[in-house]
Order: C-alpha cells, then structure tokens, then sequence
C-alpha cells in the first residue's frame, strides 16, 4: 500500500480514516524512526530531576540509551550513553551523583563535562592520540524551554520553541501555575503496553472514551459527593479540541473534578479551601481573570509531537511513550508539581493524581487493557480501516470529537512521506509543506 | 518470650496471611476489605523507589479505607476492564517475620510470590509485604499494609490490576 494512502481525508464530506497497517507494519515502525523519531524534538527529562551537580539520570530516547548530567559548571549535558573509547555503558545506574563517570571496560575516565579527563596508560598511544578527541559525545541538537528538556537526532532541526508552535502557550499554562517554578518528584511510574504507540497518543487525547471505558472512575467520584450521577457526553461541556500545529494537539475542557492548583472539590477536604482560595487570588493578581480562570478551572491534555504528553488534570503528568515495536510501547510518567507545594497541599496533590492515575489507578488500567484490545483486534481486522471522524464538519469540535487526534495523523502521515508539515485542520486544504 | 511463645506467634500471624490469601484468590475482595481497621493504609510504591513515602514520592497506590473499598468495588464492577473477565491468581507467602512492637503491635513481613495469568499471558508479581497488624478480640486486623515489588517496572504486567 502506498504510504499516502494510508489515510483518507476527506475535509469535504467528513471522511477520516486510518488504515490499521499503521499500527501492525514493521515497515512502517522502521520509516517512523527514520522520518519521525530521527527528525523531530524528542522529550528527554525535567531539569529537576538533576539538581544538584553531579546528579544524573538515565534515559532510553527514541531507542537510544542516554543520560544527562548537571556538570559543576551547573549546565545539564546530555550524552550518548555508550564510550568513545570501545561503546560500552559509561552511565549504568538509572539515577545517581557522580564527581567523575568511569567506564568499567578499560577504566577510561571523564569530567560531568565529558571529557576525557583519564586514560589507564597512556603513554602507550601514539603523538596522534588526542584526548580532546575521545570526549563522551552529545546529540545533535540539545535544547530545553521551561525546564523540559529536549534532544534531536537532526543537527538541521528547527529551534525548539519553533518546534513547538502552538503548544508553547499551553506549556506556559502548566507551568506558571506554580509560584516557585515546577519540579519533577522522586519516583515514576513506568510500565508497557502491547500496543502500537499512537494508540496511546491518541486514547490520552481522547474524551469521547471518558464515560464509556472509565465508568467505574465516574463512580467513584460521584460517591464522593460530586454530582456526576447524571454524567453522559450530552451533559458534559464540550470544552475544545485544537491541533496546535507540528502535529502538537489539546484537549481542553472544564473540568468537572478538583484541580489541585486552585479549584476546590470535596475530596480535598474542607481544610484545603482557604490556601485554595489564596493561590487563586495569587493567580488572578498576577495573570488576570481570564488566564487565572485557564489554569485554575480548564484542565487540558497536551500532546508535544510526537511521543510526549503533558497531562493536566486531577495533577499534572509528564508521559513519555517508548515505541519498542509495531505492537509494544514502554510507558514512563512522572508527576509535576509546583516547587512551593509542600505538607498538606503536596498530599492533596498526590492524592489526587493516584485517583485517575497510574498503572495502579482507578482508570489507566482500563486504558491498557483497551489498547491492547484493539492492537489484538487488529489482527483480525489489519486490513481494515479505524474512523476518527467525530465532529469533522464542526466549526468548533469539542473534547469528544476528534480534531486533535486527526491533527496528530496529519502530521504524521506528512512525515512518513517527507513532508515537515501537515494542514491541519479540518477546514484547511489537505496536503501538506515540504 | 519463650520460644514456644514465638513459634505459636508466628503461626498464628500466618495462619491470618494464609485466610488473606485464600481471599485474594478466590476473589472475596469484601471480605478482604472487613480485615482492615478504619484507619488502615495500604501502600504500593513505584518499582524504582521502593522506599518512597506517598506524602512526598510518586507511588502506584496509597489507599485510606475509602478508596480501598471502592478499589474492591471497582474490581468487583464488571467495568473493571482489565480485570473483566477476571485473571486467575496464585499466592505464595513464606518467610514470615513477626515482631511485637512496644504498644502491643505486631510488625510482620512476609515475602509474596504472587501468579496471575490472563489472556494468554502468565507473569509473576513478586516482593515483600510489612503489615502492622492489630490485636482485635481473638483476631487480628490489618492497620498497615505496604507491599513492595522486587520487579524493576511493570513491562511484564501493564498495570497493578489485581492486589498485590
């Protein structure tokens, strides 16, 4: 099958579909990695996670193993996670403070700047040995924007925040919420789903499973004193779903549940009202009504192109999806919070975020086992076509459609056939920019 | 203490793991949630911070009474989807250790060996669980339950879907 036909686009009548080979072809799997994952921005880490100099972490980016290091100049580096030397792991510890790195192999030592700062022997090279020129290498490309730290594999990429287009602003929303800046907790939850990895992308921007897959959460909730008794896509605000341009999209709603920030909920308890009430004061002082209203009362689910999810709602979540196959995905989620948060305002955020959250929450195993579901499904049904044409011919798509999951497709059918730029929406042109 | 004293402790606080087991099993999740005083916790911490304290880490669970009656509820909903139709467990409970704490509690570990297969798929939950368990009449009951995975993530399993 042709790669441009894999999607049918019909912005005329309405008509979305994606060929379900773009979930099962290794083909296809191994084009991604070469158009997508080698081309694009790709999440690597929180600066916090590495506070203090010496402090690094480990990382699997796009397949490649990593790590980055805040070295004693305070900079974070990033390095490819293999010697220069003869590529065994320099970095064998998921997390850790280290003065120096030391390869096991041969001993060869380096600075958190990654040079070569030792060398076992070393008069036994020649003159044209240089240690200059066996430093620990980078990425192509690293940049961060607010904290969040990117890596591309494409040294002619565009600048990060060019990248980001749109979604910039709904990265802003997330993190001038808090007073003190943002901060990444210890701890994270990681673990795999036997599912193509754009499954994911789309179900975590997905209102219209809300209802029907998470019914026993809405339960549970209700029972705790929110009114969702009535709960059903008719009786729930539409809220907004936007492709934000690069393939970045938002599902954007008012949320019906607490927002640890600065909107109350019975389950906090009525002792957490007045510092509620206080952030949201500070808010409004320093943002105005109408943005203070977006961080406090709006919940969204942000996804950065093409593997990155920033979702903001019961608490934030950092997702960062792992393809590792056409039908498996690692999973790793970190939770946000805001630097001043601390005592009873931390745990009302952590509490929070395990309701819904979580390969032990009350609704992310649902997700899993329907993901797999469908990526089993597939196998009978290959051949077949998946629609994602909810609201197509409205002016204004709500949560439930599915503007922002067609945004997602665009952009990446553009890219598999080398195109960096999709139109996406649904009432441009379709086609997209070389 | 003698040690006839120790021996007759321990095999009572197993012969109490092995009845919380057999519930497990067999699926009497409200049975289970009756062995908890009210103001009972029971923890799960994330697989790379097996120390993590839920005021402060990111864990997978950390359920007061409330929310572990509706986790039973939940799991008991057939809209529990990654556990509708049900997975088949087996449990293993062996290395008991049993301590009497100074206000007359008993601190006990266990390390639990924990099967569950479903959809063609079989993986093992493995890792040791402390209680604090509370003397109520002639029973015991279970104020503190933190169970914690040797597993370094969850690639095997994709969830925490049953109770480990």
């Amino acid at each position: 099958m042709d790669i441009q036909d894999l999607i049918i686009d019909d912005r005329d009548r309405g008509i979305f579909r994606v060929h379900r080979s773009c979930m099962t072809s290794f083909d296809l799997f191994r084009r991604e990695r070469e158009l997508i994952f080698n081309r694009c921005w790709i999440y690597l880490g929180h600066e916090s996670e590495v506070e203090n100099p010496g402090d690094y972490r480990r990382r699997t980016v796009a397949g490649r193993p990593l790590f980055f290091i805040r070295s004693k100049d305070g900079r974070v580096r990033v390095f490819l996670n293999s010697c220069p030397h003869r590529g065994a792991m320099v970095c064998r510890r998921n997390a850790g403070n280290a003065k120096t790195l030391q390869c096991f192999y041969h001993a060869w030592t380096f600075s958190t700047s990654g040079e070569l700062i030792g060398v076992p022997g070393r008069e036994a090279y020649g003159p044209h040995f240089k240690r200059s020129e066996h430093g620990l290498k980078e990425p192509p490309r690293v940049e961060s924007y607010r904290g969040f730290y990117f890596v591309s594999f494409n040294p002619k990429v565009e600048d990060l925040v060019t990248y980001l287009a749109g979604a910039r602003d709904y990265l802003d929303l997330v993190v001038d919420q808090a007073e003190e800046g943002m901060r990444v907790i210890s701890g994270s939850n990681k673990y795999a789903i036997s599912a193509n990895w754009k499954l994911l992308a789309e179900n975590s921007l997905d209102g219209y499973h809300l209802i029907p897959t998470h019914r026993t959460y809405v339960d549970y909730m209700s029972g705790l004193g929110t009114d969702d008794s009535g709960d059903t896509l008719a009786s729930r605000p539409p809220g907004a779903g936007r492709a934000l341009g690069n393939g970045h999209c938002v599902s954007e709603n008012i949320s019906r549940n607490g927002r640890p920030i600065a909107r109350w909920h019975p389950v906090f308890g009525e002792e957490a009202k007045p510092r509620i009430a206080r952030v949201r004061r500070r808010l409004v002082k320093k943002y105005g009504e109408e943005r203070a209203y977006r961080m406090a009362d709006t919940s969204r689910n942000l996804l950065i192109y093409p593997n990155l999810l920033i979702m903001d709602f019961v608490a934030i979540s950092i997702r960062y999806i792992e393809p590792l196959a056409p039908d498996r995905m690692d999973v790793t989620a970190w939770h946000l919070v805001p630097r001043e948060e601390s005592g009873a305002a931390l745990a009302t955020r952590l509490d929070s975020y395990l309701t819904f959250l979580g390969p032990g929450g009350f609704a992310t195993p649902d997700d899993v086992e329907v993901l797999e579901s469908c990526q089993t499904g597939f196998r009978a049904s290959g051949n077949a076509w998946s629609d994602i044409s909810r609201g197509m011919l409205k002016a204004d798509p709500g949560t439930a459609d599915e503007l922002q999951m067609r945004g997602f497709w665009r952009q990446w059918h553009a890219n598999m056939q080398g195109l960096s730029q999709a139109n996406a929406q649904d009432g441009q042109p379709g086609g997209g920019e070389r | 203490m003698t040690d006839n004293d120790r021996f007759a402790l321990r095999a009572s606080v197993e012969e109490f793991l092995f009845r919380e087991a057999v519930l497990l099993d067999d699926w009497r999740l409200e049975e289970w949630v009756d062995l908890f005083t009210d103001d009972a916790r029971y923890v799960v911490p994330s697989t790379d911070l097996p120390e993590g304290d839920p005021t402060r880490d990111l864990v997978f669970i950390n359920d007061d009474i409330v929310r572990l009656r509706a986790r039973a509820a939940r799991l008991n909903s057939r809209h529990s989807h990654r556990e509708n139709p049900r997975s088949r467990t087996r449990r293993f409970v062996s290395n008991v250790r049993v301590e009497e704490t100074d206000d007359g509690q008993l601190s006990v570990s266990a390390n639990v060996l924990v099967y569950r297969f479903r959809s063609g798929e079989g993986a093992p939950y493995v890792g040791t669980i402390d209680y604090i368990l509370r003397r109520d009449g002639g029973d015991l009951r279970i104020a503190y339950r933190r169970a914690v995975l040797d597993l370094e993530d969850l690639s095997r399993h994709g969830a925490v879907s049953i109770i480990f």
